[in-house]
């Protein structure tokens, strides 16, 4: 809502400076989002008209006028615009005129002497139309200060209004606002009754009265089609972003912005019958004025004749019903249309407009006919003819109720938590306007009927509360109940698992949730991923399974900017069909944590031979998020991953998670320079951890053995070590393998795992022969299920 | 001077003049060994008569001493300068870098989050959390915002293809309806996470942060709303003397309603650049949580009254280091995001 400030101070003037009355507006939920200057600063311009024109004796390109700006004798003044000519007017720097960024004085202009100087538009700071003269109407009064003139000293007001003040998208709105604000006495426009001078009419017929409960129409007949806009109206339209375009439209645009109720303007030739409110038959189509044809849907009412349909009712009238030209009779159309029936409607057809952006939000239902009137007295004034009867329907069951709210000034005080009283109460809703009757401290309040958004005790409250100033509601510290707040010591945070990561020396990103469609083909093999209806870019429209996509176009895009070595990590929700269990059917919603790391291991630096990461260091990472739970490892044959790089991993015999080598397909199509490594888990997997349970320290010693067993290529050492561990008695400690072996002295197709073996009694100390014992029986294990043999 | 005076001498000197540990030692033999000059002097005295074997004697005994003792100050020289030695040699150039991991960092908007997290949480605020597929009722109907309301047209939606009713959430208060679906007041909640709204520009991204914040109890009030989300902002930034505005505002599910503006972190409500020369930013929305939205979880809004704020922390991570493009939090730019460690 952007209107002109001097508008406004018509209706209401309170002692407050322009910036003073935008504070108090915005403090009070009336948002001025900006408060601008029509014209920058400048003085000295006059109305001048231009008396003669002669060629610049020197230049072609020049002019010489004599021009009249009101200073007794004429001036003479040199001009290089292309529209001058003897007779119009325009504004006139005089000597000594201070402009946006110039000063004139009298100089020679191609040794021509000029005293001042004719402007266009762009040189006053008024538009960016350089294109010549600013050309003045012929009644301006030569000599006349322009800022007076074009009422320059005016200023813009620019109101983000929330959804619920639509009582404030008019001039009357704002006043009524800023009379209750401020106390300072409200002058709206008188309306009066128009005399009837014409017996022509026609009727009305509300077929659909929950959409349209009161209809006001009447013919206007005999104006002149060609009739001016007045300067005064033209600008007042201007500067609420409203383009003139003719009279009677001009008008019905005014007094919306004036009174706030949106009309409509008929050609009455064109109509046919009454004029009816009903919704559309099957296929019914209409073409708009802004020439766009629709199909309504059922639900949108329409205002039609006994023909055809005429105007989508509260959004737009139809183009082959507007005025044009030649339009001498008028039907005119004032009505309230229920914000339930509008809502929704010009947003699902594409468009919005000032009617059914105020209609969906609500508009006055009492003052449909005061605004007819007031346009109809202006047509009259401006365009002359004669007005018919007022035809009005009205269905009054369907009008909205006002039913009396209550309000109790202690329940005012604590949802505040101030002390406000009743007799402050009283003073508020007076100057609202708002009647009510009062019983102690409870008050009654009848909501008027432009309001829409008082319902409840609540709406009251706020209202009290904007209006006694949210700036004198104090700020206090609260009181509460001092519980302490669980920490599960079998839980960890997600900070902890961040942290633990960054010092492992992985950058944290943050990726869409939504991403290409392809990412899930290649990555997730997942042919049936969730898509959006209303993706914002086509690269963006499916929602990720998994995290590794976005980790990989991370990798892409920093080695595109030559960082070599690319470690991220993500923690975040990843989306899939048919999952379970989850708070919405149909839909599990994981959070997981994943990372990836590409090019040297380490930072590149002295002392230490540079090697990439690889599978190994990945699956360290791994170990350390999941510390001390322990993980396994088994083989995974997924989409992503290289088939014999890649494992998936296994805490308490479930699946968690993957870590692996990217897969070398993938490589070249994401533009990588090797495969990187990446891991993905289940976040709440990861943040369990077990309580810590103490157990004995032995202080006993000690033995430690070694055991190198050779064994084929491809025996996994786990299997073997959990072999191992199986036999092994209660007193061995720790088997760790701790080199791996193949080269000189192994058969090639074999390798040699070497294991440490730590046995430690907690009750007394190991025999030999226990020592021995152990031993044999674990390389039986070994030799007989793992064909393996002991490297000597 | 005699011969024992002679020999202390002698020995000293020699000593001094040795600065090899081997030959110190060969020098001692001939000083205090079997048949050195000391011990023969010791074998002499027998063939003395016993009063000038006494003096004799106890100068021998004094020189040895002496000796010793010289040699034992020449063992300690040594031994310092061979460590002085070692040490020199195995100095190092200590101004080459460290060796082994550097480390990575958070993201500058989950670290706002840990923050906020944190200081919420000191006054016994837990956090809360919920799904980002959402469905209709959680996200709009629950928070007093039925279908065709004029403020859903504020929230463009992210819809789910042929999943009707189910959206992306456009803001994390269904979190807060989800809470207050299982849990009894007093409430006291954060809800922290990731909201979509169909929008892309400088100061728009599609995917974007939120933290709300809901308190419900029976003595709540408007001014420990203010009171609550003022400490909060002053800590978060570290300025103590940071000043907040309250305005009326519109949200559907409080009332009232108040938008939040903080005096400029940048020129300290002087007016710069970043806060348009007013001296203000808009930093949250918040109210009193509507009746509506009590009524359909089950809370008696005539016993509880509760207050609501919700926040952006990426804006929030943007004014407290500076940051001036939005966008930057979500490309994966390594030389932008290292800069947070």
């Amino acid at each position: 809502m952007q209107f002109s400030e001097h508008w406004l101070r018509e209706f209401v003037n309170p002692p407050l400076t322009s910036a003073e009355l935008a504070h108090s507006l915005t403090m009070a939920g009336l948002e001025v989002e900006a408060l601008q200057s029509i014209a920058p600063a400048f003085g000295g311009v006059v109305v001048a008209q231009i008396i003669a024109v002669d060629k610049h004796p020197d230049a072609d390109k020049l002019k010489l006028c004599r021009v009249d700006a009101g200073q007794g004798d004429t001036l003479q003044i040199v001009c290089g615009a292309p529209n001058v000519a003897a007779g119009m007017k325009a504004p006139c720097a005089l000597v000594g005129a201070e402009l946006p960024g110039m000063k004139i004085k009298a100089a020679k202009v191609r040794g021509v002497e000029s005293f001042g100087m004719l402007c266009s538009a762009r040189e006053l700071g008024l538009s960016e139309d350089h294109s010549g003269l600013m050309v003045l109407p012929a009644d301006a009064p030569v000599g006349e200060d322009i800022r007076f003139y074009l009422a320059l000293e005016d200023k813009l007001f620019t109101l983000k209004l929330t959804p619920n003040r639509a009582d404030c998208l008019s001039l009357k709105g704002v006043a009524r606002e800023v009379g209750a604000l401020t106390g300072a006495t409200v002058t709206l426009p008188s309306v009066r009754e128009i005399k009837v001078t014409s017996d022509r009419r026609r009727e009305v017929v509300l077929e659909a009265p929950a959409a349209c409960p009161r209809y006001c129409g009447r013919v206007v007949a005999g104006i002149d089609p060609k009739a001016p806009t007045p300067d005064w109206m033209k600008r007042r339209l201007e500067r609420s972003g409203i383009r003139s375009i003719n009279a009677v439209v001009d008008v019905t645009n005014y007094v919306m912005l004036e009174l706030g109720q949106p009309l409509h303007a008929f050609d009455n030739a064109r109509l046919h019958g009454a004029v009816q409110v009903r919704y559309p038959m099957p296929g019914e189509k209409l073409l708009l004025l802004n020439e766009q044809t629709v199909e309504p849907s059922a639900d949108t009412a329409l205002i039609a004749d006994d023909k055809r349909a005429l105007a989508l009712a509260g959004i737009m009238g139809g183009e082959e019903s507007g005025i044009g030209e030649a339009t001498t009779e008028l039907f005119l159309e004032s009505a309230f249309f229920s914000p339930d029936a509008v809502a929704g409607k010009a947003r699902a057809l594409g468009f919005s407009s000032d009617a059914s952006y105020r209609f969906e939000r609500g508009v006055d239902f009492a003052a449909t006919r005061e605004a007819l009137e007031r346009a109809t007295q202006l047509i009259l004034d401006i365009c002359g003819g004669q007005a018919g009867p007022v035809t009005e329907a009205i269905a009054r069951d369907h009008l909205p109720r006002r039913e009396a709210v209550r309000l109790r000034v202690t329940r005012a005080e604590k949802i505040l938590g101030i002390r406000l009283g009743a007799e402050v109460a009283a003073r508020l809703f007076k100057g609202l306007d708002f009647p009510f009757s009062r019983e102690g401290d409870t008050f009654t309040v009848v909501p008027p009927s432009h309001r829409f958004d008082i319902a409840i005790e609540e709406d009251l409250v706020e209202e009290l509360a904007r209006l006694h100033g949210y700036d004198n509601i104090p700020a206090r510290l609260p009181h509460g109940s001092l519980a302490i707040l669980p920490q599960h010591e079998q839980s960890r945070t997600v900070w902890r698992l961040r942290r633990l990561l960054a010092a492992r020396d992985y950058q944290e990103v943050v990726n869409y949730s939504f991403v290409d469609v392809s990412w899930e083909q290649d990555f997730c093999n997942n042919r049936d991923p969730v898509v959006l209806a209303n993706p914002i870019a086509s690269q963006m429209g499916v929602m990720r399974s998994s995290l590794i996509g976005g980790l990989v176009a991370n990798l892409a895009n920093n080695l595109n900017r030559r960082m070599d070595r690319v470690r991220v990590f993500e923690t975040g929700r990843c989306f899939l069909r048919h999952g379970e269990g989850g708070q919405i059917p149909g839909f599990a919603q994981p959070q997981r944590i994943a990372a990836l790391a590409s090019g040297p291991a380490a930072p590149e630096q002295w002392g230490v031979a540079t090697r990439r990461a690889d599978f190994f260091d990945a699956k360290a990472d791994v170990e350390a998020l999941l510390s001390p739970m322990r993980a396994g490892f088994e083989r995974l044959d997924h989409p992503a991953l290289h088939p014999g790089r890649s494992a998936a991993v296994i805490v308490d015999g479930k699946a968690i998670g993957l870590v692996g080598e990217l897969h070398p397909r993938w490589v070249q199509k994401y533009d990588l320079d090797a495969a990187p490594v990446v891991f993905e888990l289940d976040l709440d997997a990861v943040l369990r951890q077990p309580l810590p349970a103490y157990q004995e320290v032995s202080r006993f010693p000690a033995v430690v053995r070694d055991l190198a067993l050779v064994v084929a290529q491809e025996q996994s050492a786990q299997a073997l070590l959990e072999g191992l561990i199986a036999v092994a008695p209660a007193f061995v400690r720790e088997i760790v393998l701790f080199d791996l072996y193949h080269g000189k002295g192994v058969d090639p197709e074999k390798k040699s795992l070497a294991f440490r073996v730590v046995m430690q009694d907690t009750q007394k100390t190991l025999s030999d022969g226990e020592v021995e014992a152990a031993m044999v029986k674990m390389i039986e294990a070994a030799t007989q299920k793992f064909a393996a043999k002991l490297r000597s | 001077m005699s011969d024992i005076e002679h020999l202390v001498e002698q020995a000293t000197a020699e000593f001094s003049g040795i600065s090899d540990a081997a030959a110190l030692e060969q020098a001692k033999a001939r000083y205090l060994g079997k048949s050195g000059s000391v011990t023969e002097l010791l074998k002499g005295l027998g063939k003395l008569d016993p009063e000038e074997r006494k003096s004799t004697g106890a100068a021998i005994n004094s020189a040895k001493d002496r000796i010793e003792q010289a040699l034992n100050a020449r063992r300690d020289a040594l031994r310092h300068a061979a460590l002085e030695m070692q040490l020199k040699a195995e100095a190092l150039d200590i101004t080459l870098p460290g060796r082994g991991m550097s480390t990575g960092g958070l993201h500058p908007v989950t670290r706002t989050l840990e923050r906020i997290e944190a200081l919420f949480r000191s006054i016994g605020f837990d956090v809360a959390d919920g799904p980002e597929i959402e469905d209709d009722f959680h996200n709009f109907t629950a928070l007093n915002t039925p279908e065709n309301h004029p403020a859903r047209s504020m929230h463009d939606t992210f819809y789910l293809e042929n999943a009707p009713g189910l959206l992306l959430r456009t803001h994390t208060s269904p979190i807060q309806v989800r809470y207050m679906e299982t849990h009894k007041p007093p409430i006291r909640i954060i809800a922290p996470g990731r909201v979509y709204r169909v929008d892309s520009d400088a100061t728009h991204s599609p995917m974007f942060h939120q933290v709300e914040g809901l308190w419900i109890d029976e003595d709540v009030s408007f001014a420990d709303l203010k009171g609550v989300f003022t400490d909060f902002l002053r800590n978060f930034f570290e300025k103590p003397d940071l000043r907040t505005r309250f305005r009326p505002s519109f949200f559907p599910f409080t009332e009232p309603s108040a938008e939040i503006d903080m005096s400029c972190v940048f020129c300290n409500g002087n007016g710069c650049r970043v806060c348009s020369h007013t001296g203000w930013l808009e930093i949250a929305g918040s109210g009193m949580v509507h009746p509506n939205v009590l009524k359909a979880v089950g809370i008696d809004s005539e016993k509880y009254i509760g207050f609501a704020f919700g926040m952006g922390p990426d804006r929030l991570t943007m004014l407290r280091y500076g940051v001036n493009d939005l966008r930057l939090f979500f490309e994966g730019d390594l030389r932008f995001l290292s800069q947070f460690r």
